[in-house]
């Protein structure tokens, strides 16, 4: 692909920090509003084609890579799975919320009822949160990147 | 007849028997058991300190269901990258 006209460029431009911290928000409060790792992450990831879009694939392609992305994306998963470890090492079973009570972090547990949000409450879904958020978005961004690789495929070759 | 079609009418009405057996065991709607949601609600705060039950129920107390997603999303990933590969010359 190529770069589109410079009115599409300088609108991306523009919403893209909004679009950005939008879907960051999304996936720090997942234990506090709808929304959560994958939605958030969508979020950010459609954020991210959009630029795709915009500038077209091969400025994109020299900017970053596709293989460290996959090793984003494989990072969030060992973070998941390893937070459900951690579970059974400290707590007894695989997936056990090990920082609800007695953790070092996220551990206020709120009154029964309705109740103002916390954000320091919750304990391990935060972190499983992120791991997620981060798997989606290096996933979800890596697809369409390589279908826009293997659309310029000529372009690369000479 | 040939034994092909004797086998085939055996093989449909016992699966019409089947369907029809299942649907009038249950009417539609049926069992009104809501003892899972009432203790969903009553205990997620207190036993997993969330605000959000449904963040709860995706992470915490179905935690294999999302791991199963991660797995498939890996794998999706993974056949789109193998499709989409550079080929060697």
């Amino acid at each position: 692909m190529s770069e589109m006209s410079k009115i599409v460029r300088t609108l991306s431009n523009i919403l893209f920090p909004f679009i950005m911290i939008f879907g960051l928000y999304v996936i720090a409060h997942g234990h506090l509003t709808p929304g959560g790792g994958f939605q958030g992450g969508a979020v950010v990831a459609s954020g991210c084609i959009m630029l795709l879009v915009a500038y077209g694939s091969t400025w994109v392609f020299e900017k970053i890579k596709t293989s460290r992305l996959s090793v984003f994306e494989s990072l969030g998963a060992l973070g998941f799975i390893g937070t459900a470890f951690f579970g059974l090492v400290f707590g007894g079973w695989f997936f056990n919320n090990f920082l609800v009570r007695n953790g070092i972090i996220f551990n206020i547990v709120p009154k029964t009822g309705s109740t103002l949000a916390n954000f320091n409450t919750a304990g391990v879904l935060p972190l499983m949160n992120f791991s997620v958020g981060v798997k989606v978005i290096a996933g979800l961004f890596v697809i369409v990147l390589v279908m826009g690789y293997a659309s310029s495929l000529k372009e690369w070759k000479q | 007849m040939s034994i092909r079609t004797i086998v085939a009418i055996v093989f449909f009405s016992i699966l019409a028997v089947f369907f029809v057996f299942t649907a009038l065991m249950l009417s539609f709607g049926e069992p009104k058991k809501t003892d899972m949601d009432d203790y969903i609600i009553m205990h997620t705060q207190n036993e997993t300190g969330t605000n959000s039950g449904v963040t709860t129920i995706v992470f915490d107390y179905r935690g294999f269901d999302t791991l199963g997603e991660a797995t498939i999303l890996f794998a999706a990933v993974s056949g789109v990258i193998m499709i989409f590969r550079r080929v060697k010359k």
